[in-house]
């Protein structure tokens, strides 16, 4: 793994979401609790809605344009035959890290 | 084999138990010298609280006494420090010029607690919370006494508890948003600074200090940030702690933000350990006194050449104040595949939460009965599996039967003085009286107490109540939840943010029987808008609780662009705003320009990022929001009236601006939209609005309820007025009684439907009545009568990318 120091954890509102820019889209970073972030693809699998612009719920976030939940744990849409691809995040000593491996092992599959 | 020469520097917590367990072990292996700079040898620090709260006194936390250090061979150099170490000759000289030499060499210096550079922090009476001289500075306060304690953890939490039972009066500011945030969620902290209110300490959150005044050498009082003086005699940080690493950096030993130590508690030197508060392990800090003790019994058995390990293990925290039952253990951050449990009973103020990670439990919170709170720290630690015993494992290890929660718990919670009917001013405790007196249906409250007998939208809550006293003799009618987070109704949440003043989400999802951590997408933007439609003062709206629109003040498009609409009031505009509008369309590349239904100009296919830049471009020219996007005031349509047309009958454009300059800004529980027209020809289309105004020559006739969406029906009249003001008063006291009863989503039409335009008439005739709604109206406006492009404007980075990886992740 290497991680890559993205932000200080209070650049991301409590239970909001940021996006981040990648050489294979945006990847949207939840702050889920006050030290608890998760990180996936923005793009929602079914009409590409901005998932960081969903609202952020437990460990889920709702997709703004027609309200699919994604367990962020996991990727998976609950009740749909869909999901989106997490990433590892973590927040240490109040910043936001984000592993970069998982973003290239991504565009080598 | 000859005595080695030990010296340890420091008498606290951490070495005190090393010297127990080296002592216990070998008594004679050593020739030992302790220093510590305190003139005193080891207490109980963390029993501090105690002696404050007047639970033990000082004799009490005393470990190790003079007789205890003499039977164990130890001389004692208190209330000297030691001046410098030279590791080449292996010496240590103390401050009055003594070198002694030593086989080993243990650190057990503690830690400093911070002080936060303010202007004023050396005044006199500006303390921490570490030793005993601290201690007695805050014994000395009483009644009468004002302290402020800044720092919301654990230890501020305490002092603070320590000295309200004193007597005085205490304040504790907090930076965050809740209590004790390293170890506890929102919705524990919640219930905690509850407790703490209602042992009369007041709790500022979300509160920077800037100051700390003084008058002659002496703390007079703290000034925050927002100009808020908080008078005080004794002013005490409690913001944290920082390892004392000087001696050791002198020493030239591995120092980060501690000492470095290694497993076996040894520094960089073979010969040198060390152990506390001072230390650095593993890039971790200690403070907790769990950890300190692994460390001395790893660092004695290392000293004796025995094998050990110390491990970082999972930590627990429990905070000493009466009254208070709070427990936190694990980890609550940086999971993959991680579940929530959440239980809560608000009869009890109990709130739990679990932590699961597959088959193991990671972590508990626990709020109000921690009586479970071992068994799961074992469950913690010992990473047993648990999903055998999942579905009932929030329910402790009496209890694996299978039982749901109570719906009717929020209800039962209730004082007999709650509010149950606003309309009527009718309480739990008459509606209960009337029950047991044979009232056993809604009909029968509804004759005898009044009681859901007007808008009816308190009907879940007196149904609940008959199934309360009456139990299974009462059938209620199912009720539709707002969603599955909770077992209430959108009326029901209402009538009780009201009745039991629940003025914070954490509140509403605690006091009401919130099954989940923090609601859905379905109940989020609904509470938000009852608390801020009940309490505008005192709750501030929470953006991540708003759906993407009004949190970015524009309307999501299809393909995930924005639209932007500024406002033209009474749908008037002018050349000036006009360039400005088709500026902004050429510099952002706005694909397309489109006229509204609403009489205004809407620019489609605007980026996000560029959301900012074009508002304060519009700013420029004077244009502001049109809230085109909002749960709230949308647009007033106008005709001409009788500036041009000759058929007009008043000033319709100026009702309409003056209409829109009242009202815009304000949430409501649905979108609103008004129109006037000038004559019955009604070329403004008034009568589908949610207000419809039409001017006669006798005045004003005012229309509501109406709709031309899904549904389409014409407006009912709400009442005819002479004067153009009369016109407005009665527009914006319907608006605000919609707001302050409607279910979210409703829009006006619906609304109206379900309490009866009967009701409303009712209600806004009485010019009292009338009256209260207009200055409420006025007084929520006083918060949201503003351009929020202008505000986020101001802030365009939060629309920016975090970061841009492009060339990292290409790697």
């Amino acid at each position: 793994m290497s991680w890559i120091d993205i932000c200080a954890i209070g650049d991301i509102p409590l239970r909001g979401a940021r996006k981040i820019k990648t050489a294979l889209g945006c990847v949207a970073v939840f702050r889920t609790d006050v030290e608890e972030v998760f990180a996936a693809t923005n793009s929602c699998p079914h009409k590409g809605g901005p998932l960081s612009e969903g609202i952020v719920h437990g460990q889920s976030v709702t997709c703004p344009l027609h309200n699919w939940v994604f367990d962020l744990n996991t990727g998976q849409a609950k009740g749909e035959a869909g999901a989106i691809t997490t990433f590892p995040a973590q927040v240490r000593e109040g910043r936001v890290w984000i592993d970069s491996t998982s973003l290239v092992a991504r565009s080598a599959a | 084999m000859t005595k080695q020469k030990l010296i340890v520097i420091g008498a606290g917590m951490a070495t005190g138990r090393m010297l127990e367990h080296l002592t216990d072990a070998a008594l004679d292996a050593f020739d030992i010298t302790l220093f510590n700079a305190e003139p005193r040898g080891n207490y109980n620090r963390i029993m501090l609280s105690p002696v404050l709260a007047g639970d033990k006194t000082y004799e009490e936390i005393i470990t190790h006494d003079d007789a205890w250090y003499a039977a164990r061979n130890i001389t004692c150099r208190f209330g000297e420090a030691v001046a410098g170490i030279d590791r080449t000759a292996k010496t240590v000289t103390a401050a009055n010029g003594d070198v002694l030499t030593y086989d080993k060499l243990v650190f057990g210096t503690g830690s400093t607690p911070f002080m936060i550079p303010l202007p004023g922090h050396d005044l006199e009476g500006v303390i921490a919370y570490r030793d005993l001289e601290d201690t007695e500075a805050m014994m000395a306060m009483g009644t009468g006494k004002k302290v402020v304690v800044i720092g919301g953890g654990l230890l501020g939490l305490e002092a603070a508890a320590g000295m309200a039972a004193r007597g005085v009066e205490v304040t504790v500011v907090h930076i965050m948003g809740h209590l004790m945030e390293r170890q506890l969620d929102e919705a524990a902290g919640y219930l905690l600074k509850s407790s703490l209110e209602a042992k009369g300490i007041t709790v500022k959150l979300r509160a920077n200090s800037k100051a700390i005044l003084g008058a002659d050498g002496r703390v007079r009082a703290l000034l925050l940030e927002d100009g808020t003086e908080l008078p005080c005699d004794l002013l005490v940080m409690a913001v944290g702690i920082r390892p004392n690493v000087a001696l050791a950096q002198g020493a030239g030993l591995a120092v980060g933000r501690g000492i470095h130590v290694d497993d076996q508690m040894v520094t960089s030197d073979a010969d040198v350990l060390a152990v506390g508060e001072c230390v650095e392990h593993d890039g971790t800090l200690f403070g907790l006194v769990a950890p300190l003790y692994d460390q001395a019994r790893v660092a004695a058995q290392t000293l004796l050449g025995e094998a050990a390990v110390f491990k970082q293990k999972t930590l627990s925290t429990k905070l000493k104040v009466t009254g208070c039952d709070l427990f936190s253990a694990g980890d609550f951050a940086d999971g993959e595949g991680r579940e929530d449990i959440v239980f809560r009973d608000p009869a009890r103020g109990v709130y739990k939460r679990l932590v699961i990670e597959g088959t193991r439990l990671v972590g508990a919170v626990m709020y109000g009965d921690t009586a479970d709170s071992t068994w799961f720290f074992g469950l913690i630690q010992s990473g047993e599996d648990i999903s055998e015993m999942r579905e009932t494992l929030i329910f402790g290890p009496a209890f694996q039967g299978g039982a749901s929660v109570d719906p009717l718990s929020a209800v039962a919670a209730l004082p007999p003085e709650a509010e149950i009917c606003g309309c009527n001013g009718i309480c739990k405790g008459t509606i209960v009286t009337a029950i047991e007196g044979g009232a056993s249906d809604l009909g029968a409250v509804r004759s005898t107490t009044k009681a859901s007998a007007s808008c009816g939208t308190c009907t879940g809550l007196v149904e609940q109540l008959l199934q309360l006293t009456l139990g299974d003799e009462f059938q209620k009618p199912a009720a539709q939840p707002i969603c599955g987070c909770c077992d209430l109704t959108h009326e029901d949440v209402r009538r009780l943010i009201k009745s039991q003043e629940l003025k914070s989400q954490e509140a509403v999802w605690q006091e009401l029987g919130w099954k989940t951590r923090n609601g859905c997408h379905v109940c989020r933007p609904a509470v938000n808008f009852y608390l801020l439609a009940d309490w505008p003062l005192e709750y501030q709206d929470d953006p991540q609780s708003r759906f993407v629109n009004e949190r970015k003040h524009a309307n999501i498009q299809k393909d995930g662009t924005f639209s932007v609409v500024p406002r033209m009031w009474g749908g008037i505009t002018n050349p000036t705003e006009l360039r400005a509008i088709a500026d902004a369309a050429d510099k952002y590349n706005v694909p397309t320009v489109k006229v509204t239904g609403g009489q205004r100009i809407d620019l489609l296919g605007v980026k996000g990022e560029d959301l900012p830049f074009i508002w304060a471009d519009l700013n420029k020219a004077g244009l502001v929001s049109g809230h085109a996007y909002s749960k709230g005031l949308r647009t007033v349509k106008t005709c001409v009236g009788t500036d041009h047309c000759r058929f007009g009958t008043q000033d319709s454009t100026g009702l309409g601006i003056k209409l829109e300059q009242t009202l815009w800004g304000s949430w409501t529980p649905h979108k609103v939209k008004l129109a006037v027209s000038g004559c019955p020809r009604n070329c403004a289309e008034a009568t589908c609005k949610d207000v419809g105004i039409i001017c006669v020559d006798s005045g004003y006739q005012v229309g509501v309820a109406g709709a031309a969406g899904m549904d389409v029906k014409e407006t009912e009249r709400l009442v005819d007025v002479p004067t153009e003001a009369d016109a407005i008063d009665w527009t914006v006291a319907f608006i605000q009684l919609y707001r302050e009863n409607a279910k979210y989503l409703d829009r006006p039409y619906k609304w109206v439907a379900k309490v009866g335009l009967g009701w409303v008439k009712d209600k806004l005739s009485d010019a009292d009545e009338r009256a209260r709604l207009i200055a409420a109206f006025e007084l929520s406006q006083t918060i949201y009568r503003k351009d929020p492009w202008a505000e986020h404007a101001k802030e365009a980075e939060r629309f920016q990318p975090l970061a841009d990886l492009t060339l990292e992740a290409a790697e």
